[in-house]
C-alpha cells in the first residue's frame, strides 16, 4: 500500500482498511483556545493490534490531540468525532476515556517518591474490599504486573531506590494493572539512556504480540523506526500523512523528517570548521563521591582537556557519572569529597561555589532545565540576566532596566526566541524555547568555557539544529564547549572530539573521523575489573 | 474601549484587589452614614495600622523567598519593651534609644537568619521558637507597664508633622504640600519611566491608559490629602514613615540585584544557585531586614500606647502575613508585591475601623476579618485558574 494513499483510504468511506480493524477514528478533530488553532481537522486512525507512532515538531499538536483523545478537554471543547471500535465516544473527563480502555502515560512521570512501588500502582484503584486495603492482594498483584514488564525489583521500595528507568517501567506495570485496550506513551524514552529505551521498545512489542495496540509519541525517529507500524506526522495542528513501514516505500528517517518539517533536511547537523586554540580548561584527577552514601565513589580520577573553540563530547549511559562529573567542576554544586585539580588557561584555579565558577569563566546548563535551570514564573528577561545581574546594574547593586532589556531583546532575536516580546512567561514557552533562553543567559554571562548538559533533551528537529548552530557559533567565537548527550548521534555530529564515561572513569577519548556508534558504546559499557584498559585510555590524555 | 477592556482584562488581579479596597470602603461609609471617612478618621486608620503595612514590607519579601515569619509579634513586644526601658529606666535620650532598638531588631534578625540560612532549619520552625523566646523574654523584661515615655518619643506614633505654615481656609498647608510632592512625585517617576520604555523601542500601555492611570492615583492622592488636611493635626508623622519605607522598598526590591535574587531565590531555588545566587546570604539579609522592620514597628506601637507593654504585638505576625496573602503574594513563594500588602492592610485596617465604628463586638471583627482573607485568598487562586485556562 502506497504512503499517501493510505491516508487517502482512511479518509474515504470505507475504502482500505475495513472498519472492523480500526480500534480508533479521530475524525475532523479540531480545538481552538483563545487566539490560536491548536488542531485544525485532524484525522487519526489506529488499526487494532498496531504500534502506531505519532511525529511532529514541538506545538505541532501531538499533545493537545492526544489530550483530546483522553478526555482531558471533555467533549464539548473540541469539534469532530472520537469512534472507538466503530463507536462514537464522548469523554467527560480522565475516568471516561480509561473506562472505555484508554490508558495514558504522560511524559512527566507521576510516582510519588516515597510511596511504594504497589502503593503508587493502586493509587486511585487500590485492592480494597469494604474501604479496607487488602496489602497482600496489592504486593501480589504488584509482583506480578512488575515482572510481566520484566522488573524484578521489590514491590515495596520506593521509585527513590530505583532509576528512572525502572520508573517508566513501573508506570507501564501500573497502566497494566487497568484494563487496556489502547496504550498512549507521550515520549516513553526521553529520559532514557539506549538500553533501557531497547528495553522499553521491546515491551511494547511484546504488549502488541498480546493485542494491545499502543500509540507513541516519540521525538526519536529511529526509535520509532525499529518499533512503529505505521506513523502520522502532524505539522502545525494538521494531519500531515500516515506512512505505513510495511508499506512498498521504504521509509527512512529522512523522510519522516521531511514531512514534518516540511521540508526535507539535508543535513541534521550544521557544518563546522574547527578553529583549536589553546587549552582553556584542563581537569585532573578529579574525584567525587556521592553526597549521600559518601563512601560511593560518582567519578573516578577523571582527566578532561577542552581548548578554545573544541567542541567537547562526554558520551556515557545515565549514570556514568557525566553530569555528576560537570556539577561538581561547576562550583561544587553536586558531591562531597571532592578531590583533583582544575587549570584555567594553564593556571591552577580554586573554585569552590558556582560563584567562583562563573567568575572564572565557567558556564553549566542543567540537563534538567525546568527543576534546575529555569526560573518558570519569572519573564524570559529576568531568566537571562539571572546569572549575569552585575553586567546590568551601576556598581551599587541598582538594575538599569534599560539595559536589561536591550540584552533581553538581543538574544530574543539573535537565538530566534519564539515568543511576542520578553516579557513572556518562560513557563509558558516550548522546550526548545525554554532551551534557548538557558543558553542566552550562560551566553550573557559570557564564559571561556560552556558545558552543555543534553542541550537538546526534549526538543524537536528543527530546534535542534538551531541549537547545534549555537553550539558552533559560540566554537567559532572561541569558546571551549563541552557537550554531554545521551545521544550518539549528536555527538559525532557535533563534536570534535568524545570521551567516553563508564561508571565514573573516562573509559576512552576519541577523535570525530574515529568516531562511530559502536566504538563509543564499547568505551561506555567498559567495566570497572580491567584497570590496565582503563590505565591505556588514560595515558593518552 | 476594546483596548481598556482587554488591559484590564490582563490586569485584572492587580485592579482586583484595589477594586475591593474601594467596594470595602463604600460598603462602610454607607453603613456608617459617612462616618468611616471624617478627616480624623482617616488620620487614625493610618496610625492604627502603620504597624501592619511597616511589618508586611518586610513579610512580602520573605514570603517571596519561600519563608514566613511566626515571630514578628514577639519580637515587637521585646523591643518595644527594651525601649521603653531605656527610656523610662535608664534615662537614655530619645534618638539613642530609637538607634538601639534599630540595632537590637537586627541583631534578632541575625539570630533567626543565622538558623534559617546556615543551619538550614525551616524559617517556620525558627520562627515559631522565635514567638516564643521573645514573647517569653518580653515578659521577663517588662512585667508591670512601663510609663509614662518622654512626648518626643509619644509623637512619633501619635503626632502629627508639625503645622508651620499656618491654614488654608481650614486646610493645613504642611499636608498639601505634602500631598502636591506626592503627585508631582508620581507622575514625573511615571512618566519618565515610559519615556525611558519608548527610548528602547519596548513597548507601552496605550496613551489614553496611561493618562487616565495617571488621572485616578493622582486624584485618590489628593483626596486622600484633602481629608488628611481637615483632620485634627494633619498629616500623621508615621504614615510619613511609612511612605518612605514603602517607597525604599518597593525600589529595593524592584530595581536592585539584591531584590531580584529574592524573587529568583523564591521562584526556583535551585536554578538560582546553579546561576550563581548566594542564597543563604539572600535568606539571612531578608531575616535581618525584617528584624530591622520590626524594630520600627515596635518603636511605633510603643510610641502609640505611650507605654511598654509586655503583651504588646499580639497576632501581628498574623495580620501582616494576611495583609500579604490579601495582597496577591503567593504562598509557594516567587510572587508579591508589596504596592498588593499595602492595599492588603488597608482592606484589613478599613474592616477593623467600620466595624468598630459599627460597635460590632471584637470576636464578630475577628471572624469577619478570617472570612475575608480566605474569600480574598480564593478569588486569588479561581482568577489565576481563569488564567491558566486561557
Amino acid at each position: 500500500m502506497a504512503t499517501d494513499a493510505t491516508a487517502q483510504d482512511g479518509r474515504g468511506a470505507g475504502g482500505g482498511a475495513p472498519a472492523g480493524d480500526l480500534i480508533l477514528q479521530m475524525r475532523s478533530i479540531s480545538k481552538e483556545f483563545p487566539g490560536v488553532k491548536a488542531l485544525s481537522d485532524v484525522t487519526l486512525e489506529v488499526r487494532r493490534g498496531e504500534v502506531h507512532a505519532i511525529c511532529g515538531e514541538n506545538g505541532a499538536g501531538k499533545s493537545t490531540l492526544m489530550k483530546v483523545l483522553s478526555g482531558v478537554y471533555p467533549h464539548g471543547t473540541y469539534t469532530g468525532d472520537i469512534l472507538l471500535g466503530g463507536e462514537e465516544v464522548r469523554f467527560k473527563g480522565i475516568r471516561d476515556s480509561e473506562e472505555a480502555g484508554i490508558v495514558i502515560i504522560h511524559q512527566e512521570l507521576a510516582l510519588v517518591p516515597r510511596l511504594s512501588l504497589a502503593e503508587n500502582m493502586f493509587l486511585g484503584n487500590e485492592q480494597a474490599s469494604g474501604g479496607v486495603v487488602d496489602w497482600n492482594k496489592t504486593r501480589s498483584q504488584a509482583a506480578k504486573l512488575l515482572r510481566r514488564v520484566g522488573l524484578h525489583d521489590n514491590p515495596d521500595v520506593t521509585p527513590l531506590d530505583i532509576g528512572v528507568g525502572k520508573q517508566q517501567l513501573v508506570e507501564i506495570a501500573k497502566a497494566l494493572s487497568k484494563k487496556v485496550d489502547l496504550l498512549i506513551l507521550d515520549e516513553p524514552t526521553a529520559a532514557l539512556n539506549d538500553e533501557d529505551s531497547a528495553h522499553l521498545l521491546g515491551l511494547i512489542a511484546e504488549f502488541r504480540d498480546q493485542g494491545i495496540t499502543s500509540i507513541i509519541i516519540s521525538h526519536k525517529l529511529n526509535e520509532i523506526a525499529a518499533i512503529a507500524d505505521r506513523v502520522t506526522v502532524i505539522r502545525d495542528g494538521q494531519t500531515i500523512e500516515t506512512l505505513d513501514f510495511h508499506g512498498a516505500e521504504t521509509i527512512t528517517e529522512d523522510r519522516i523528517i521531511k514531512g514534518m518539517v516540511g521540508r526535507p533536511l539535508d543535513n541534521r547537523f550544521p557544518d563546522h570548521e574547527p578553529q583549536i586554540g589553546a587549552e582553556a580548561l584542563r581537569v585532573e584527577d578529579w574525584t567525587v563521591y556521592h553526597p549521600i552514601d559518601t563512601e560511593r565513589m560518582v567519578v573516578d580520577h577523571a582527566h578532561l582537556t577542552v581548548h578554545q573553540g573544541e567542541i567537547v563530547g562526554l558520551a556515557g549511559l545515565m549514570g556514568a557519572g557525566r553530569t555528576e562529573l560537570a556539577m561538581s567542576v561547576f562550583g561544587r554544586s553536586y558531591g562531597a569529597n571532592i578531590s583533583g585539580r582544575i587549570y584555567k588557561n594553564g593556571q591552577e584555579i580554586s573554585i569552590r561555589t558556582v560563584r567562583d565558577a562563573i567568575k572564572h569563566g565557567i558556564a553549566y546548563t542543567t540537563e534538567d532545565r525546568k527543576a534546575l535551570g529555569l526560573n518558570l514564573i519569572q519573564t524570559i528577561r529576568e531568566n537571562i540576566s539571572a546569572s549575569a545581574l552585575g553586567k546590568v546594574s551601576n556598581w551599587w547593586g541598582v538594575v538599569r532596566g534599560g539595559a536589561e532589556d536591550v540584552v533581553a531583546e538581543k538574544y530574543r532575536k539573535e537565538f530566534r526566541i519564539k515568543a511576542p516580546t520578553v516579557e513572556s512567561v518562560v513557563g509558558k514557552l516550548s522546550g526548545g524555547n525554554q532551551q534557548k533562553v538557558v543558553l542566552s543567559k550562560w551566553v550573557n554571562a559570557d564564559p571561556d568555557v560552556l558545558i552543555l548538559d543534553e542541550p537538546t533533551r526534549g526538543i524537536d528537529v528543527g530546534a535542534k539544529y538551531e541549537i547545534y548552530g549555537i553550539i558552533n557559533a559560540l566554537a567559532a567565537a572561541g569558546k571551549a564547549v563541552i557537550v554531554i548527550s545521551s545521544e550518539l548521534p549528536e555527538l559525532i555530529g557535533v563534536c570534535d572530539r568524545i570521551y567516553a564515561v563508564s561508571q565514573g572513569r573516562i573509559t576512552g577519548e576519541v577523535a570525530r573521523a574515529d568516531a562511530t556508534q559502536e566504538e563509543l558504546m564499547r568505551y561506555m559499557t567498559m567495566e570497572k575489573t580491567p584497570a590496565g584498559a582503563g590505565q591505556a585510555q588514560e595515558g593518552t590524555n | 474601549m476594546n483596548v481598556l477592556r482587554e488591559y484590564f482584562g490582563r490586569n485584572v488581579r492587580q485592579y482586583g484587589i484595589v477594586l475591593a479596597l474601594l467596594l470595602i470602603v463604600l460598603l462602610f461609609q454607607l453603613l456608617t452614614d459617612g462616618r468611616l471617612l471624617a478627616p480624623n478618621n482617616i488620620a487614625a486608620l493610618f496610625m492604627q495600622n502603620a504597624y501592619v503595612m511597616i511589618l508586611a514590607i518586610g513579610m512580602v519579601a520573605v514570603i517571596v523567598a519561600g519563608h514566613i515569619d511566626l515571630s514578628v509579634g514577639s519580637v515587637v513586644a521585646f523591643i518595644g519593651g527594651l525601649v521603653a526601658i531605656m527610656m523610662h529606666n535608664w534615662g537614655w535620650s530619645v534618638p539613642l534609644a530609637i538607634l538601639a532598638a534599630l540595632v537590637v531588631g537586627a541583631l534578632v534578625g541575625a539570630w533567626q537568619g543565622f538558623w534559617i540560612a546556615f543551619v538550614g532549619i525551616p524559617a517556620f520552625i525558627v520562627t515559631l521558637a522565635g514567638m516564643l523566646i521573645f514573647r517569653g523574654l518580653a515578659i521577663v523584661l517588662v512585667g508591670q507597664t512601663i510609663a509614662p515615655l518622654p512626648s518626643s518619643f509619644n509623637r512619633i506614633g501619635n503626632g502629627s508633622v508639625a503645622n508651620f505654615l499656618g491654614f488654608a481656609g481650614q486646610m493645613d498647608v504642611v499636608t498639601l504640600v505634602i500631598g502636591v510632592i506626592a503627585i508631582v512625585g508620581l507622575v514625573v517617576s511615571q512618566v519618565r519611566a515610559r519615556a525611558n520604555l519608548i527610548k528602547h523601542e519596548l513597548t507601552v500601555e496605550v496613551f489614553g491608559v496611561f493618562i487616565g492611570k495617571l488621572v485616578v492615583m493622582g486624584a485618590l492622592i489628593a483626596l486622600v490629602t484633602y481629608w488628611l488636611s481637615l483632620s485634627r493635626g494633619g498629616t500623621p508623622i508615621i504614615l510619613l514613615i511609612v511612605g518612605v519605607l514603602v517607597l525604599g522598598f518597593t525600589f529595593l526590591m524592584n530595581r536592585t540585584v539584591f531584590g531580584r535574587h529574592v524573587y529568583a531565590v523564591g521562584g526556583n531555588r535551585n536554578a538560582a544557585i546553579l546561576s550563581g545566587v548566594s542564597a543563604r546570604n539572600v535568606d539571612f539579609m531578608l531575616f535581618v531586614n525584617i528584624g530591622l522592620l520590626s524594630a520600627v514597628a515596635a518603636i511605633a506601637t510603643t510610641a502609640r500606647a505611650g507605654a511598654g507593654v509586655a503583651a504588646a504585638g499580639q497576632n501581628f505576625e498574623l495580620d501582616a502575613i494576611a495583609a500579604c496573602f490579601i495582597g496577591g503574594t503567593a504562598v509557594a513563594g516567587g510572587v508579591g508585591k508589596i504596592s498588593g500588602a499595602m492595599i492588603g492592610a488597608l482592606i484589613m485596617g478599613v474592616l477593623n475601623m467600620g466595624l468598630s465604628i459599627l460597635a460590632v463586638d471584637a470576636a464578630w471583627q475577628q471572624a469577619i476579618k478570617g472570612l475575608v482573607l480566605l474569600l480574598a485568598v480564593a478569588l486569588d487562586i479561581v482568577s489565576k485558574r481563569k488564567g491558566a485556562l486561557r
